[in-house]
Parts: C-alpha cells; sequence; structure tokens
C-alpha cells in the first residue's frame, strides 16, 4: 500500500471492517492469524507512534517482525534502499513497511524488491495508513449509528462533513493522504494555512478540496479540524514568523468554544504544545489524539493481515 | 556499422537531396570521395563515380548529417556511463555526424589537452566531436579559463553548464572574454539559489508528489540576467546561447532580445516539446531531467517557439547515466536523460507529421541552424566541397524505439516503447559509414 489511492473504496471498507473483527477477536486466536510470517520494519526516519504501532499490530497477528533502522544498520555505510531491500528479501521477509525522508521511496522499494511494501510515511508525499485511521477516528464519533466500524463505508457516508487540515500542509503526507481520501467518502477537505506552508496549487490536487486562509471561518464550517506542526526538519531555508503564525492558526481553546464548540479535534502527533495546539485543547473533551493512535493499532493488523494474503501480494 | 576507409569514395544514388541551406530539395546523386562532397549531379550523371561503393537511396531522403550541440559523452572519467566511443555510435544510430561535447567531465574540461585529447582518433569516435571548454576553472564560476587555448585546441564554445554562473561581474567577463575570439558562452539557465533540494518542476504535480519544485523563474530570470549583461556589451558582439531553453517566459525573453539585435540563441530538447511534468508519473526517473519537464503551457510555447521560428536548434541535452544510478530515490537520482537516438524520429513524428513543419525546416533545426549557430564550416549543407556529412533515412518508416537496442552504454530514456517515424539507413561522417541498417 504505497498511497490511498491505491486503495477503492471497497478496499478501504474492508479494512475498516476487519479492524473492527480483529480488535474484538480473542488474541490467542488472533494471534494465528499469521503466525511465524515475516514483516520487515525498515526505518530511515525517527518514529515513535507509527512504529511501536505496526510491530504490536503485527506482533499481535502473530507475525515475527524485525526492525532495521538507518543508523544502526548498513544503511550507513551505503547501501542503497535497493539492495537493503533485496536483502530484506532474501532474509525470508514476506513485506516490508517502510518509513524514509524521500518521497516516493515506498514505490521505488516496491519496484525493486516485487514484495508488498506498505508505506509508513514516505518524506512530503503519503502516510496512508494515518488517513485510514482517521477516517476510523472520524466515523467512530461523526457516524455512531451506521457505524463504518462495523458496517464499512460507501463514496457517501461522510456527505455532509466538513473537515478542516490546518497548517504545514505543504510538508505533510498526512494531509496529502486524507485530503485524497476523505473526499472519495464524500467529505469535503479544507485546506487552511498561511501562502508559505499551503501553496494554492494544493487544490488541484482533486476532488473536493478547497482553500480556506481564514483558519476561524474554516472552523466555523467544520465538524472536525485536523491540526499538523509545523515541520521544522522540512522547512528547507524558508522562514516562517511564528508569533505571527500562531496568532493567526493556532488552535486555542477560546476559538473553540466560539467557533467549534462540538468539532472533533485531531492530531497526527507528534504536537508541540502551544504552538499548533495549545495544552488545554490537545487535552480537552472534544481532542480524539489519543484515541487516533488506539485507531492505529486496529487499521493497521487490518491492513498487515491484507498484504499477506492479498492475491497477487500487492499491499 | 561496419567502417570502411576514409578515401573509399561513396556514391549516393537514387535519393531524395534535402538540403535547406542550399534551397535544394529535388531528385540527385552524390559523390563523395576523400571526407568530402565531391559531385552532385542529375539522377545518373555522376561524371566521376567509377569503383566507388553504391548507396541506393532510391525512396530515401538524403540530407546534411545532424548536428547535436548538446551532449555528454562522460569521457574522460565516467566510462561506467558512456564513452567517447558509445556515445558517438549512438550519435551515428541517431543519424548524427558531429556533437558539441559539454565540459561536465572528471576532471572538467578546462584545459587544452583535455580538449585535444577529446578529439583524438584513440577515442573511436564514429562522429566528429566538437569539444565546449568549461567557462570556469573547474566550472566553479570563479577563474575565467585560457579560452584562446581553448579555442586553438578545438573548443567551439564555453559554458559552465550544470554549474551555472550566478555572479554577474564573473558572466560579463566571460561574455567579454568569450567575444575577444569569437566564441559562444553556453549558459544552463538556473538560478541555482532558487532551487535548493528540488528535484522536478513547481506545479500541481510536484505538490500531489511531495516532491520540492523549480519555479519559472529560477530559469527565465537568469536567461534576463544574461541578456541584459549582452545588451551592456552589445559593441562586442557577445554571443550567448541558451541551452534547453524549458520555459515560456525564458523563451520570451530570447525573442525580446533578437528583436533589440542581439546575439542571442536557443536551443530546445525533444523531451521539452514533446513532454510535461506529469510525465513524472510515479515518480519515474527517466523523466528527471534538469531543466526539469515543465507545465503543458510551457510544452506549448516551446513548439510555438519551433515553428514561428525562434528557436534556432533542437539539441537532445543527451545524458546518459547507469541503470543502478536511476534506480534510487527520485530526488537522489542524477539529471538527465539519452536523446541521440530518438531526436530525429521523435522530430518527424511530432514536428512534421503531427504539426505539420515542413521536412526541410524540421531537419534544419537539426543541422544546419545548430551548424551556422557553432560557426561549423563545411557542414549542415551538402554542397560541393564540404564535409561529407550525410544522413540517408526512410522518411516513411514508422517504428518503435526499444532502448534495449540503444548503441549508448545507457538505457535511460522515456521515450523506450515510443513510435518514431524516419528510420535511419545510413550515417556518414567525414566519407566514413559510421551507422547502417537494413530495412
Amino acid at each position: 500500500m504505497l498511497s490511498v489511492m491505491d486503495l477503492s473504496v471497497e478496499v478501504v471498507s474492508h479494512l475498516l471492517k476487519r479492524a473492527t473483527e480483529l480488535e474484538k477477536q480473542n488474541p490467542l486466536e488472533r494471534d494465528r492469524i499469521l503466525s511465524k510470517r515475516r514483516i520487515a520494519l525498515l526505518f530511515y526516519e525517527s518514529s515513535t507512534r507509527t512504529r511501536t504501532s505496526f510491530e504490536l499490530a503485527a506482533k499481535a497477528l502473530g507475525v515475527d517482525t524485525t526492525l532495521v533502522s538507518s543508523l544502526s544498520s548498513s544503511i550507513e555505510k551505503g547501501e542503497s534502499l535497493k539492495d537493503t531491500g533485496l536483502t530484506l528479501r532474501a532474509l525470508g521477509a514476506e513485506a516490508i513497511i517502510l518509513r524514509h525522508p524521500s518521497s516516493g521511496s515506498a514505490w521505488l522499494l516496491e519496484e525493486s524488491t516485487r514484495l508488498p511494501v506498505i508505506n509508513a510515511g514516505d518524506g512530503m508525499h503519503e502516510h496512508p495508513t494515518q488517513a485510514l485511521l482517521d477516517l476510523r477516528t472520524l466515523l467512530k464519533h461523526l457516524r455512531p449509528q451506521k457505524s463504518g466500524l462495523t458496517a464499512g463505508v460507501k463514496a457517501d457516508t461522510l456527505a455532509g462533513v466538513t473537515v478542516t487540515i490546518a497548517g504545514d500542509i505543504l510538508h505533510s503526507r498526512v494531509a496529502r493522504s486524507n485530503m485524497l481520501l476523505l473526499p472519495r467518502l464524500g467529505a469535503r477537505v479544507l485546506l487552511c494555512g498561511p501562502k508559505q506552508l499551503l501553496p494554492e496549487m494544493a487544490a488541484q490536487s482533486g476532488p473536493g478540496i478547497e482553500i480556506e486562509r481564514d483558519f476561524e471561518a474554516a472552523m466555523q464550517q467544520s465538524q472536525a479540524i485536523m491540526m499538523l506542526r509545523i515541520q521544522a526538519e522540512r522547512l528547507a531555508g524558508l522562514q516562517i514568523d511564528l508569533e505571527e503564525y500562531m496568532a493567526a492558526y493556532q488552535l486555542t481553546g477560546q476559538r473553540l468554544a466560539a467557533l467549534a464548540p462540538t468539532a472533533l479535534v485531531m492530531h497526527p502527533g507528534p504536537i508541540i504544545r502551544g504552538m499548533e495546539i495549545t495544552a488545554g485543547v490537545a487535552d480537552g473533551p472534544q481532542s480524539a489524539i489519543l484515541e487516533q493512535v488506539t485507531h492505529g493499532l486496529a487499521i493497521r493488523m487490518a491492513v498487515m493481515e491484507r498484504a499477506l494474503t492479498a492475491k497477487g501480494g500487492r499491499a | 556499422m561496419m567502417a570502411i576507409a576514409g578515401n573509399t569514395a561513396i556514391a549516393i544514388k537514387g535519393g531524395r537531396l534535402m538540403d535547406h541551406a542550399a534551397g535544394i530539395d529535388e531528385l540527385k546523386d552524390i559523390l563523395l570521395k576523400d571526407g568530402r562532397v565531391a559531385e552532385i549531379a542529375a539522377p545518373g550523371k555522376l561524371k566521376d563515380a567509377a569503383g566507388a561503393e553504391t548507396l541506393n537511396a532510391k525512396g530515401l531522403i538524403v540530407a546534411p548529417g545532424l548536428i547535436d550541440i548538446h551532449v555528454h559523452l562522460r569521457e574522460p572519467g565516467q566510462t561506467h556511463k558512456e564513452t567517447i566511443a558509445t556515445g558517438t555510435a549512438a550519435a551515428a544510430a541517431g543519424g548524427f555526424t558531429a556533437v558539441a561535447a559539454m565540459p561536465n567531465t572528471i576532471p572538467v574540461n578546462d584545459t587544452a589537452e583535455i580538449t585535444r585529447w577529446m578529439q583524438a582518433p584513440e577515442r573511436g569516435a564514429s562522429a566528429r566531436v566538437f569539444p565546449i571548454g568549461a567557462a570556469t576553472r573547474g566550472s566553479k564560476g570563479e577563474t575565467i579559463n585560457d579560452y584562446a587555448a581553448l579555442k586553438s585546441a578545438g573548443a567551439v564554445a564555453v559554458t559552465d553548464d550544470g554549474h551555472p554562473i550566478l555572479k554577474d561581474g564573473i558572466m560579463r567577463e566571460v561574455l567579454a572574454a568569450a567575444a575577444r575570439q569569437g566564441l559562444t558562452v553556453i549558459q544552463h539557465a538556473e538560478d541555482t539559489r532558487m532551487t535548493q533540494g528540488c528535484s522536478m518542476n513547481l506545479g500541481p504535480a510536484s505538490f500531489r508528489l511531495g516532491l520540492r519544485g523549480m519555479s519559472n523563474e529560477s530559469e527565465s530570470s537568469l536567461v534576463e540576467r544574461d541578456i541584459r549583461l549582452v545588451s551592456e556589451l552589445k559593441d562586442t558582439h557577445a554571443h550567448l546561447h541558451v541551452a534547453h531553453t524549458s520555459t515560456a517566459a525564458a523563451l520570451a525573453a530570447v525573442r525580446q532580445a533578437r528583436r533589440s539585435g542581439l546575439r542571442v540563441t536557443c536551443e530546445v530538447a525533444p523531451h521539452h516539446f514533446l513532454l510535461t511534468d506529469e510525465h513524472v508519473g510515479v515518480y519515474n526517473t527517466h523523466a528527471k531531467m534538469n531543466p526539469p519537464l515543465r507545465s503543458a503551457a510551457d510544452r506549448d510555447a516551446m513548439i510555438q517557439g519551433i515553428l514561428d521560428g525562434v528557436v534556432d536548434a533542437i539539441a537532445t541535452d543527451h545524458a546518459p547515466h547507469a541503470q543502478h544510478e536511476k534506480e534510487v530515490e527520485f530526488e537522489f537520482a542524477p539529471n538527465g536523460i539519452t536523446g541521440l537516438e530518438t531526436a530525429l524520429g521523435l522530430s518527424l513524428r511530432w514536428l512534421h507529421k503531427q504539426w505539420k513543419m515542413p521536412l526541410g525546416r524540421v531537419l534544419s533545426l537539426l543541422s544546419a541552424q545548430p551548424a551556422a549557430l557553432l560557426g561549423f564550416k563545411g557542414r549542415g549543407t551538402l554542397t560541393a566541397g564540404s564535409f561529407a556529412d550525410v544522413v540517408i533515412f526512410d522518411p516513411k518508416a514508422e517504428w518503435t524505439y526499444r532502448a534495449t537496442e540503444s548503441k549508448s552504454r545507457a538505457k535511460n530514456t522515456p521515450f523506450d516503447g515510443w513510435e518514431m517515424l524516419g528510420k535511419v539507413r545510413w550515417t556518414i561522417s567525414e566519407g566514413r559509414i559510421a551507422y547502417s541498417s537494413l530495412p
């Protein structure tokens, strides 16, 4: 699974249903689903949530995992991504979960190894399992009755829902995966941020995507607000006036109470308290931030199961 | 493919001679002798053809050998990518009889010694190699090279190609010093201060792919700067040539400069008049080059510029790389694609067949005009006494390009599997058959 665009609505629906089934299943039975199968986690970037979540999800299905990280492997000696992938395949890996700072790296690894590759974040490009777990979080709160968690989703499941994604859109793979996935289920996505972090062309990425530069106007229209951190490591010389940025885009308790008192507050993490979001909001009653992390576990079980059992081997 | 001795006479009979520079388009027989054109006559009327090897050109077009003024032959220094022998073998297969080789070799070609070495018979070239010297020492943009020495060794122009000269003062000096030697200054126009970390064109595609994009201004602003410097040096007859023009704004600047009477010329590469940044597709490193594939509007501006004549030459920017070098993360992949074997087939298929450009004008952009641009005397035309540089091709043959069959050491092309029009049957370089293919 390289991009959310590789997933049809039917497949998304299947993954959501399986996530719920797997979550509910007796751990001792679940443990046998992929017993002794082998998945390699190949991480070229630091990660807390995604890595641990994939690892625990794999173990919950009985998978043997191995972690290769760029700082303690031959990658440091200059081994290419292709050769690293071929080595993991030779060692018996049946799928690879890749986190990498270069956009498109997951595609390259799949081409090189012909193994199912699960993209756990490639540069500024995509983070598809994050979008799926965000979708699961949205459904739980916004569609509690005919819940997509058990019944699956269709092209209109999120009709009438507006989701604001605010902050550093330009450098965010989470934003790209979400803006491409949510409109396919009927949601309207409002992108919000300053020009430097949100170029006009972002609206051309697909249908159902609009730009609303005024954060407060966006909040007023939204049932869910996803906040993003400024990716200092990817700014590449871009100068951002943080005082100005916070004044315009920080999600504060005051703004939330006045403009979106019932909206769901989301954040893919890591959060920078006091920057894009205040501590009070992050920990407040509207926040689903930690719940998102929990949904990640269920989603990743379903994604790995599909990677190792799907016809044709493609994740 | 078999090279024959240069002093053997060759009679090309029954073909349609198309020499745009000489204003000829009719059935003619041609006799080549001692590396030169010896005689041109009506069909069957050659006087001195006894004993000559005869090439039957019936149904074929006979034209001045093609000339590519922008290639990277990678020798010395990177022979795992290409050598002068393999690069010029690809040139000959594509109908080219002369190429101008960029100086970004290892070491950089900034001396008379390297310039001469590249032209030595030991290199085994199948086409004439005209070295382009580095404008500054090591192409570092600081110290100007000895242009008189480079020129006497055979250099035909100067450039720092992939390392554009950003400092105004240095570029002014380069233009003035080159003008004193009658040398052209070729600029790869890219303000590299604006393109840090970029690996494709800035646009919806780069946003979608999460890749940093180069703006059009990074090209056009440097072209505009260079034109300003040329206009300040107008009395010196400085000649600026803009390499691989890719944006509408840069082309507009060249057009304006020409109207002002400045010696400013430009070339366009086939990939820039055929492809757009959408061809990057899913991180296809064979669609990564610099300047990058641009928007559809820019691509259309290149076609328009070719059709209306502001573009002086088609040049391929043939840039071979080894397969493993391209099989990496998109942002780490080296820039460039091969181009020598596909330029004619693509130009005929698209400029001639699709856009109805007269055949003679297409061929002129690939021979007479680039020859004139860099002052290659006796090339780009086929009159008595000119070099026996000839391409003979079947203008009706449609065929499919297969990168695996390339004569180049490299296979990095986005045109693998593309339909071509016009198949080269013979390429003759200074009287030697450098390439031949049976129908």
